[in-house]
């Protein structure tokens, strides 16, 4: 029960200020300002408790996204309401920014009167949203009572995130598997942590109201059918399958199907959507490993070694590759050294930036700094960060494949094969960092 | 000072400044700073030397940073070097860093304060100013050790430019200030007090400031100053408003100074030479005439200076005391300021005058506003300043207006601020009884009191009036009939229940010829009130319900039925229930010689310092009674939180349950034995059962102390126990001086395994003899183990106390003492689940 929705800008101005319930004041949008955004110490608690009210807050580049309630409330659900609502903002107008935001504050405040409803979220789906809030005019009068009393049954109908009637000449279906790697290691290169978070995105443009089904190398499914199927092509797919810790679904996702037969299917909702999130653990692969080596020459020098190894097949090419060594903060001098790519010192980060567009696989590289250090009289140590790390690869670092994509459509007359499926993969860095 | 060229703008600085304020957010603040801070440190680390401009530039780059909330750990020595320039603005630069930035215990203090100490012999005056300024900004010890001898020595050097004296003399005053113990005092005091008479008023007014502090650190040194002080006073009092230029300040001549040089005459007494003294009153009364006088300008300005003036003139008359005419005058002019329209006129006015109050020559002219102080009291509408009325009310009141002011405070408190409602009461209490001539009208006041502001009214009030009832035979009737009547109000207070119950029981016979307050409505009335009362009244309550049983008989059985009642017998509050079992014993057992020797009328209190006052005292400092004024009021009977109500009210009940035990006890053993009292009674010398029984009881809870003393013999007990096992350490101490012979000890036991070790048989005179017991725990007992001792003290024995001397003369001493050997000696903790306690516990059950 979400009492209230704030949007601020960078400088704690409310943008947008919607209010469901009575026992939010006015007052709560100066407590978060105060509080929150102006407040000395930098807040990093997400949820903030001031007089008895909470706020959850997310950020989006310079904007703050608020909601406000004085019940005890499921703080994840406020959390995903918020995400969601990033998602409808983004998928109306594009970028969430205080320009886009005054512009379309009219449509922000129909939007926010439609998924919220007495502070109960409510249908948040765009694609169904998209059918009755519209930024061309109104269209009220054109409405035929058939095409209302069609947004009615959608709306409280059992499946509310597809409309029916939907017809494309071409049926397409895009399919993205993104995952970004975070990994924390040792200098002598341990792994002290390491995680995978991916998301499987779909692009879907499919006439009436498909079935689908989504099979990919998940480690229990794999097994399940190795004991029931042909013994020789267990060991092969073991070694290919991959452990999921958690994951989550789209709402479409049939998830009774899921409990008992670990199969994902659903009807996909029009356009653009994320169909599951997953995390895994275990057999990562680490497209990069960093060697640092730092050694301090004297008070008032310091010499840094970087070197970079590519850790997958060497067709594969490597994207927007930066690597960020911290500089202690009495740096008064850098000379930099690298054989690939550009590194440059930004005195505004305290780092040297290392940048190199594209690399490819089982490669390495390396980059080495002199830096010039100012004698202080503050006794304390450098903490040493560790060197933090950026790129893109063109290959899942979980291990995750897709294995099939099926379309049933049983009232319409194309088949599985008729449909165009695209599938790619994205690995991206998450938080990679390297222990000096 | 050196007007700023236009070079000085550095233009890098405001540029950095700009960029800084158009930052849209912290991070991008941050990130512009960490390049600035990257842009200086290679500057500063650059092989080429800086000149001086940029250092000064970048180093007020580093003071803004800083200012901003960042940590700069570099730029100190940069900014050490600019001290040495030779240009102003450089200077300043480098000053102002190393006082906002450089902590005492830096190792640059050492080149700071070399650079400090070029400056100022440097004989330029603008440079000796910046150097002062940071000596007295940075303030540390270490700046004191190193300049606290040079500055007096500048201060009063002949040839010092005034304004580098006025920062000197500052200066000092911080030094002082910091660590009076490096300043040190010499021949430059002297000096110093004549500064008074510069042409300068500017040193004038920085040497008043100087030597009021240090003249209240060394009054003698500086007692010159008061003659210069009184003459320069006259000089600025005296002058016309233009002369003084610069410093006159809207019309008002020198008014810091002035208020200054009157706060320093406040820290000695009234001038002894007679022209001096009457210059000083002439200057008061100047300024007495010039506030008489109308404003010269309608700006708020003026009338503030002029007042500043007027108020701390009149604080010096009144710390003088001694011009009765200026007394008088000062509280004429405050009267006039109490119906200013100004708020902080009147409550300054009302603070002066309780200042005032206290004087003899002034009181009875203070005296004379009393109307407007009770209206203040009524009107005003800031609680401050209603508070202060109330302080004057209570200052002023003496016993010709006693009546009225304690009428009208009575009146105000029924509409008075919560925050003072308890001082007020307090104060009423103390002005009722201190001017009490008439005890009924005390005891009226108090009622009304508790009837007004029950919740306010303390502890120490109301024992207080309980207190005096009781030690004035003369109200004790008028006191239980008016007692009677307020508690017939449907709705009265706590603290009057109490006041009633304690008088009734002790008093209720003296009302109870009147049919319409006949003991049985007495008790009903009181009784009525009980179930509304917390414990403590209810016990209170109690014990009046078992004096009522000895001062009326014919009521004592519907007492006993109440008390028998399961409300009280099985109440859940163990001191009620306590209360409850043994009233009702005391009442059934007890004759009725022992009840009303048990339950006797109180006696009276030792006369004591009133209690209310020590509390008024604690909680606030100012509030001064009048003491002297006409011929010190008698002080009525008066003493701290009466002890023998700790009886009546609630007591610690193990203390209670102990007395009471032994009063029961005493009272069955002389009733069963009436014939022979004086057979049974103990040895005149011997320790009193009850003691010895106490002390036994005593080492339920502890393993040391002393067991036994008499005239001859000190016992003594140091044990330890672990598990079964016990040890006992006996210390035998010999309190004459003489040596007793054929010491002998045995422990009998039925339970125990106690093993004594042997002892000599001789104790020394004033000797100890220690003896070991182990003991061993094989059962469980009840009994106590006891301690046979015999022993054979000479036949003349020379005591403290020489009067026993024939009585112990020669003959065996048989003693017997109980060791307190309890069974929870032995006990043990033991660790258990809940889950296994409550197995075992319901087993027990069963």
């Amino acid at each position: 029960m979400i009492g209230g929705l704030f949007i601020y800008n960078h400088k704690g101005e409310v943008l947008i200020s919607r209010v469901y319930r009575d026992d939010i004041g006015r007052n709560a949008v100066d407590a978060f300002r105060v509080n929150v955004i102006h407040a000395r110490q930098q807040v990093r608690s997400p949820v903030t408790n001031i007089a008895r009210t909470s706020f959850f807050h997310v950020k989006r580049s310079n904007i703050w996204l608020a909601a406000v309630t004085k019940q005890n409330v499921n703080a994840a659900m406020v959390f995903e309401f918020l995400y969601k609502m990033c998602d409808v903002m983004t998928a109306y107008f594009g970028k969430i920014s205080e320009e886009n935001i005054k512009n379309n504050f009219v449509l922000i405040y129909e939007l926010l009167d439609e998924i919220l409803d007495f502070g109960y979220p409510q249908n948040s789906e765009t694609g169904a949203l998209k059918t009755f809030i519209t930024q061309q005019g109104i269209k009220g009068q054109l409405q035929t009572k058939e095409e209302q009393s069609q947004i009615t049954s959608q709306v409280t109908g059992q499946i509310g995130w597809r409309r029916e009637g939907i017809k494309y000449r071409r049926n397409e279906l895009f399919l993205d598997v993104l995952e970004s790697v975070n990994l924390l290691m040792s200098p002598q290169g341990q792994v002290l942590s390491a995680h995978v978070s991916g998301r499987v995105v779909m692009k879907s443009y499919l006439s009436g109201m498909p079935e689908c089904k989504f099979g990919m190398n998940d480690k229990i499914v794999i097994d399940k059918q190795g004991k029931g199927g042909a013994t020789d092509d267990a060991g092969k797919s073991g070694k290919q399958s991959i452990a999921i810790d958690d994951c989550t679904f789209h709402q479409c996702v049939r998830l009774s199907k899921f409990d008992s037969e670990r199969s994902i299917s659903f009807i996909p909702p029009d356009g653009e959507y994320e169909l599951m999130r997953y995390r895994t653990t275990k057999d990562i692969i680490l497209p990069f490993r960093v060697i640092p080596l730092v050694r301090e020459v004297g008070r008032t020098k310091l010499e840094v070694k970087v070197v970079i190894k590519s850790n997958f097949k060497p067709s594969l090419l490597a994207q927007k590759i930066e690597v960020r060594i911290p500089t202690p903060l009495n740096t008064s001098g850098v000379q930099v050294i690298c054989m690939k790519g550009k590194a440059k010192y930004k005195a505004s980060e305290n780092a040297i930036v290392w940048k190199i567009k594209r690399m490819a696989g089982m490669k390495e590289s390396q980059i080495s700094a002199e830096i010039e250090l100012l004698p202080t009289n503050d006794k304390k140590k450098w903490a040493r960060p560790p060197i933090s790390m950026n790129f893109e690869v063109p290959f899942a670092p979980s291990g995750l494949k897709v294995r099939y994509l099926k379309v049933f459509e049983s009232k319409l007359n194309y088949s599985d094969h008729d449909v165009i499926k695209w599938v790619r993969y994205i690995g991206r860095s998450g938080i990679y960092e390297t222990r000096c | 000072m050196p007007a700023v060229s236009k070079g000085d703008g550095m233009r890098g600085l405001a540029v950095f400044i700009s960029d800084i304020r158009n930052c849209k957010s912290k991070e991008a603040e941050v990130k512009r700073i960490n390049k600035e801070l990257a842009n200086i440190r290679s500057k500063f680390k650059g092989d080429k030397a800086l000149d001086g401009y940029s250092k000064k530039k970048y180093v007020c780059k580093l003071l803004f940073i800083f200012l901003l909330g960042h940590d700069i750990d570099f730029g100190h020595m940069e900014a050490v070097n600019l001290l040495s320039s030779n240009k102003y603005t450089e200077k300043q630069i480098g000053y102002l860093f190393i006082s906002v930035l450089v902590n005492s215990n830096s190792d640059l203090i050492r080149l700071i304060n070399n650079a400090i100490k070029n400056d100022l012999a440097s004989r330029n005056p603008t440079f000796m100013n910046l150097a002062l300024h940071c000596i007295a900004n940075v303030g540390s010890r270490e700046m004191a050790e190193a300049f606290a001898s040079e500055i007096p020595r500048i201060l009063v050097a002949g040839d010092t430019m005034d304004s580098v004296k006025q920062s000197a003399a500052l200066c000092l005053l911080r030094l002082n200030r910091t660590s009076p113990d490096l300043v040190p005092m010499g021949e430059w005091t002297a000096r110093v007090v004549h500064l008074l008479n510069d042409q300068h008023l500017g040193v004038v007014t920085a040497a008043t400031s100087l030597i009021t502090t240090l003249a209240q650190k060394s009054p003698d040194d500086f007692k010159t100053s008061v003659s210069l002080a009184v003459t320069r006073l006259s000089r600025i009092v005296t002058s016309a408003s233009i002369d003084l230029q610069d410093y006159t300040y809207y019309f008002v001549a020198a008014p810091w100074l002035s208020v200054k040089l009157l706060r320093l005459l406040q820290c000695y007494p009234p001038p002894e030479d007679t022209s001096l003294r009457s210059r000083l009153t002439e200057c008061l009364e100047t300024i007495l005439n010039k506030a008489q006088e109308p404003p010269k300008s309608k700006k708020v300005q003026h009338s503030n200076a002029r007042n500043a003036v007027l108020f701390e003139a009149i604080s010096l008359i009144i710390h003088h005391d001694s011009e009765p005419t200026l007394l008088v005058r000062a509280c004429n002019q405050l009267g006039q300021f109490l119906q200013h329209r100004e708020t902080n006129l009147r409550y300054l006015a009302l603070e002066s005058m309780c200042t005032l109050a206290s004087s003899e020559f002034s009181h009875e002219a203070v005296k004379t506003h009393i109307e407007t102080v009770i209206n203040a009291l009524k009107t005003e509408r800031d609680v401050s300043v209603r508070q202060r009325a109330v302080d004057l009310l209570y200052a002023m009141c003496d016993r010709s207006n006693a009546r009225q002011i304690v009428a009208e405070m009575l009146s105000y408190l029924e509409t008075a601020d919560y925050s003072i409602r308890e001082e007020i009461v307090l104060k009423v209490a103390i002005l009722a009884e201190k001017y009490a001539v008439d005890y009924t009208w005390y005891v009226d006041t108090i009622l009304n009191l508790i009837r007004i502001a029950g919740d306010y009214v303390s502890e120490e009030v109301w024992y207080r009036v309980i207190q005096i009832v009781i030690n004035r035979d003369d109200v004790q009737g008028y006191a239980a009939k008016t007692v009677f009547e307020a508690l017939q109000a449907p709705a009265c207070h706590e603290n009057l229940v109490k006041v009633g119950g304690y008088i009734l029981g002790e008093f209720g016979n003296l009302i109870a010829g009147d049919p319409r307050s006949s003991p049985l409505v007495q008790f009903n009335l009181l009784h009525s009130k009980f179930h509304l009362c917390s414990v403590p009244t209810r016990a209170l309550l109690l014990s009046a319900y078992i004096k009522f049983i000895n001062l009326f008989p014919e009521v004592k059985a519907t007492i006993q039925d109440v008390l028998r009642s399961d409300s009280q017998l099985r109440n859940a509050d163990v001191e009620l229930q306590q209360r409850a079992v043994e009233y009702l014993r005391l009442s059934c057992i007890a004759s009725a010689d022992t009840l009303a020797t048990v339950l006797e009328e109180m006696p009276a209190f030792p006369e004591r310092e009133s209690s209310i006052l020590a509390k008024l005292k604690k909680k606030k400092g100012p509030g001064k009674l009048p003491e002297n004024v006409n011929g010190s009021a008698e002080e009525p009977a008066a003493s701290s939180k009466p002890d023998t109500a700790c009886w009546w009210t609630s007591s610690p009940t193990s203390r209670l349950l102990l007395l009471l035990l032994l009063l029961l006890l005493l009272l069955r053993w002389r009733t069963t034995c009436p014939g022979e009292p004086s057979s049974l009674r103990p040895p005149p010398f011997a320790p009193r059962r009850s003691d010895v029984l106490l002390r036994l009881l005593r080492f339920i809870c502890k393993n040391n102390g002393v067991l036994y003393e008499n005239q001859l013999l000190q016992i003594g007990l140091k044990s330890e126990y672990r598990q079964n096992l016990g040890r006992i350490y006996v210390f035998y101490g010999n309190k004459t001086t003489s040596q007793f012979l054929g010491f002998s000890t045995a422990v009998s036991s039925s339970d125990l395994n106690v093993h004594a070790k042997a002892v000599e048989p001789v104790i020394e005179g004033g000797a100890q003899l220690q003896q070991i017991l182990n003991i061993e725990c094989v059962t469980e007992f009840c009994d106590v183990p006891v301690l046979h001792i015999q022993f054979r003290p000479p036949s003349n024995v020379l005591t403290p106390d020489s009067v026993c001397q024939s009585r112990y003369g020669g003959t065996l001493q048989n003693i017997e003492v109980k060791l307190p050997v309890m069974l929870n000696k032995f006990f043990q903790p033991t660790e258990m689940t809940s889950q296994d306690f409550f197995q075992r516990w319901k087993q027990l059950g069963a």
